[in-house]
């Protein structure tokens, strides 16, 4: 009994401002130019297929990518002396369904006046997001500050979040799961299999990406996102359910 | 050369190989060799831990002969799963099986699908049904509790079916591999290389330990040494993500019982720990590092300083945590003789890991195995006799004790390692190898086969959760229900692990 004491009394408080800025390895979105020949090569050895290019452009579709830093590495090999691909140490932001709409920085600003309920849906992932989703309920995120509760049932839930690539072992359970839900809801894919469905391939135990078979509302990249960039996603989840209930 | 034999010597082989039981089985696997004119096989694989290594053999099924063979679950309880997941897969019948339900697919998928067939394609969309009974016991007052898939918190998915009598749980019955993903099936044709990031995703918390076994059944297809450098920084590697699971876990099983100031002390220290893995791997999950051929990026002596520090602060978290589990009574009551798992059943199973030595079953394949550079790390297995959720509590914080020593002296031999070269380059050739490697959970065995280009032909996969999951039901008998969250953390078994 007095160890707790203790230590309640000595570690304080441990909650932390929300910042997406990683560490200087950290592998978050790419930035920087190459010519077409190496982005061709760079193209080449994305094991997801998330990175497409057009003459001397590229752009890299964030719902598959898996962060594994295989074009940045090709690009190196071929260019030398010049800068190329590079990561940016920081969390890349959510992707809204209503194209057009950025989130920005400003919606962790504003924190008040709305809640969210969330239901957790396992739908086939290697439970790395679902481990960064247990950390947002650890001190350090302490998710609750938002208003964002984690609930048992789909049918207390606003929005169900799902992660992984719906496998066909799971496809009816999320069908269903979507069904309990409770109108006006939302969907968000977390993480690259759910939002891109391409880090494994398509094989015969496996469906694809969440938004084949329910309708998504927004898409959470990073394999897995961190916690930071999955609170990013809640809270504009936040904002488009209160939009849905006007 | 593994011996070969025909299926009727299948059970004469088993039980001389197993010696009594002194040879744990460690895994059991269909392989489609048609192609080359074999046909249909079935491979076997012994630990003999007296000669640090495997060994085993090949069931060899003739292409136009009967797919049947004696099970061999009666006298080596642990091949179960084994022999169901063959049967699912290939479609290789175990003759006097006790439980021929489905493992691996469910409902959806036709009876006679068989995937891991060669002439099945990868992406074969192929719909039917097929019959999956979840068994009850009946009697008079008993009734069922069905539980999941989809869960009440933030966990992986599985079904459980309790049969109740009163509170007491008088049987449970679960059904898994929810999560199959056809992994080993996606990473055939691909070279190890290509597969890699695939590897790395079978399993969130057991990255490494998946990632460095595949690496060495890859390098000991192509008989590849990897360099002292890459060893040491593996090690570290494969002791930063014990560290990382094992704190998690004495973190999370305080909150099977709502013991609230030690999970919040628990996140924290683990939140430290996954921000030091970013900050060496560029991930929380130590993804990327290890490579075929070595690893991919150095650990600097500023990384070194960075982990020496967060070592010490979770140290002392870690310590503060036992006194907090030593002092709470309460507690204690609750963790002390719930969800035993006898010194024989582990045995019988083969258990791995945590499981295992909380039964007094040494087994660490850290030890049992020669790999990495644990021979110089002189340790021993830390081992517990109860067998209840308490012994699988202090078994992990005897083994992050010991952890810790083997960081500090992982960073010393890395510092002393004069070599700098941190791979060395692969050229994939025809062969076959496997790999083990110690997870946080126990131990994972990995085969590789390659084929005349250098591509992945067959990769098995077997967890140190797959091992441990028959043990489960075991263990809950007799318990009451709201036991069962806190006898299933202190297993802490991964679904991605065994599902696939």
């Amino acid at each position: 009994m007095f160890k707790v004491l203790e230590r309640i009394f000595k570690d304080k408080l441990a909650t932390e401002k929300i910042s997406l800025a990683g560490s200087d390895r950290y592998r978050g979105p790419i930035e920087g130019s190459a010519d077409g020949d190496v982005l061709k090569a760079c193209a080449a050895v994305c094991p997801v297929k998330a990175f497409a290019v057009s003459g001397e452009d590229y752009t890299i579709d964030y719902k598959k990518c898996i962060f594994c830093g295989r074009c940045v590495e090709a690009c190196a090999n071929k260019v030398i002396n010049e800068s190329g691909l590079q990561h940016k140490h920081e969390d890349a932001l959510p992707v809204l369904l209503e194209s057009g709409q950025e989130v920005l920085q400003d919606v962790l600003k504003e924190k008040l006046g709305r809640s969210l309920h969330v239901r957790h849906l396992d739908a086939g992932s290697c439970n790395a997001c679902d481990f960064e989703m247990g950390a947002m309920s650890n001190p350090v995120y302490d998710l609750h500050r938002y208003g964002v509760h984690f609930v048992a049932s789909p049918r207390h839930a606003d929005m169900l979040m799902v992660t992984g690539v719906v496998t066909r072992n799971l496809e009816q359970a999320l069908k269903m799961s979507y069904e309990a839900l409770p109108e006006p809801k939302l969907v968000m894919a977390c993480g690259a299999c759910a939002a891109g469905g391409e880090t494994y391939g398509d094989t015969y135990a496996v469906v694809g990406a969440a938004d084949k078979v329910v309708p998504v509302d927004l898409y959470v990249p990073g394999c897995p996102p961190r916690p930071t960039a999955m609170i990013m996603g809640l809270l504009a989840a936040a904002d488009m359910l209160k939009e849905k209930m006007k | 050369m593994m011996t070969t034999i025909m299926p009727e010597a299948i059970l004469m082989a088993a039980e001389k190989m197993s010696a009594g039981g002194k040879h744990p089985l460690t895994a059991m696997f269909g392989r489609d060799e048609t192609a080359n004119g074999v046909g249909y096989v079935i491979y076997c694989f012994f630990e003999i831990p007296e000669n640090k290594t495997v060994d085993g053999f090949k069931v060899v099924f003739n292409s136009n002969g009967s797919l049947e063979y004696d099970s061999i679950t009666h006298i080596i309880p642990a091949a179960a799963w084994y022999e169901r997941e063959i049967k699912d897969m290939f479609g290789l019948v175990p003759k006097g099986h006790p439980d021929l339900r489905p493992l691996v697919l469910h409902e959806t998928f036709p009876e006679d699908f068989f995937p891991l067939r060669k002439n099945v394609k990868v992406n074969a969309k192929v719909r039917g049904e097929r019959q999956f009974k979840v068994r009850t016991a009946k009697g008079e007052g008993l009734f069922e509790v069905p539980v999941g898939p989809i869960h009440a918190g933030i966990i992986e998915p599985g079904h459980f079916r309790f049969s109740q009598a009163g509170e007491a749980m008088l049987q449970l019955d679960a059904k898994l591999f929810y999560t199959h993903r056809g992994i080993e099936k996606t990473v055939e044709g691909k070279t190890p290389y290509e597969a890699l990031p695939i590897v790395e995703r079978i399993c969130g918390a057991c990255s490494v330990s998946n990632t460095w076994s595949f690496c060495q059944a890859v390098e000991k297809a192509v008989s590849v040494k990897v360099t002292r450098r890459a060893e040491i920084i593996r090690t570290l590697l494969m002791e930063l993500e014990r560290i990382t699971n094992h704190v998690g876990d004495i973190g999370n099983i305080p909150a099977g019982v709502g013991f609230n100031p030690a999970i919040s002390l628990g996140g924290r220290l683990k939140e430290k720990l996954m921000r030091l893995n970013e900050s060496v791997a560029g991930n929380r999950f130590l993804r990327g590092m290890i490579i075929p051929g070595g690893v991919s990026m150095d650990i600097t002596p500023e990384l070194c300083e960075l982990i020496h520090q967060v070592m010490d602060e979770v140290a002392d978290g870690v310590e503060d945590m036992s006194t907090m589990f030593h002092e709470q009574e309460n507690f204690q009551n609750r963790i002390q003789t719930t969800g035993i798992v006898r010194s024989q059943t582990a045995i019988d199973l083969a258990m791995v890991g945590v499981g295992a030595r909380a039964s007094g079953y040494s087994h660490d394949s850290r030890c049992d195995f020669s790999y990495g550079v644990y021979d110089e790390l002189d340790f021993k297995p830390y081992t517990k006799t109860m067998g209840d959720v308490a012994a699988r509590l202090l078994v992990r914080i005897g083994e992050l004790s010991a952890s810790f020593e083997m960081v500090d002296k992982l960073i010393e031999l890395l510092n002393d390692c004069g070599e700098q070269e941190l791979s060395v380059a692969m050229e994939y050739i025809e062969g076959s190898g496997w790999g083990i490697s110690e997870s946080a959970r126990g131990s994972n065995f990995q085969y590789v086969a390659l084929d005349g280009d250098g591509r992945i032909d067959r990769l098995f996969v077997r967890s140190a959760s797959y091992a441990n999951w028959p043990a489960l039901p075991i263990a809950v008998q007799g318990d009451i229900i709201p036991d069962f969250p806190l006898i299933n953390k202190s297993f802490e078994l991964c679904y991605a692990c065994i599902d696939r």
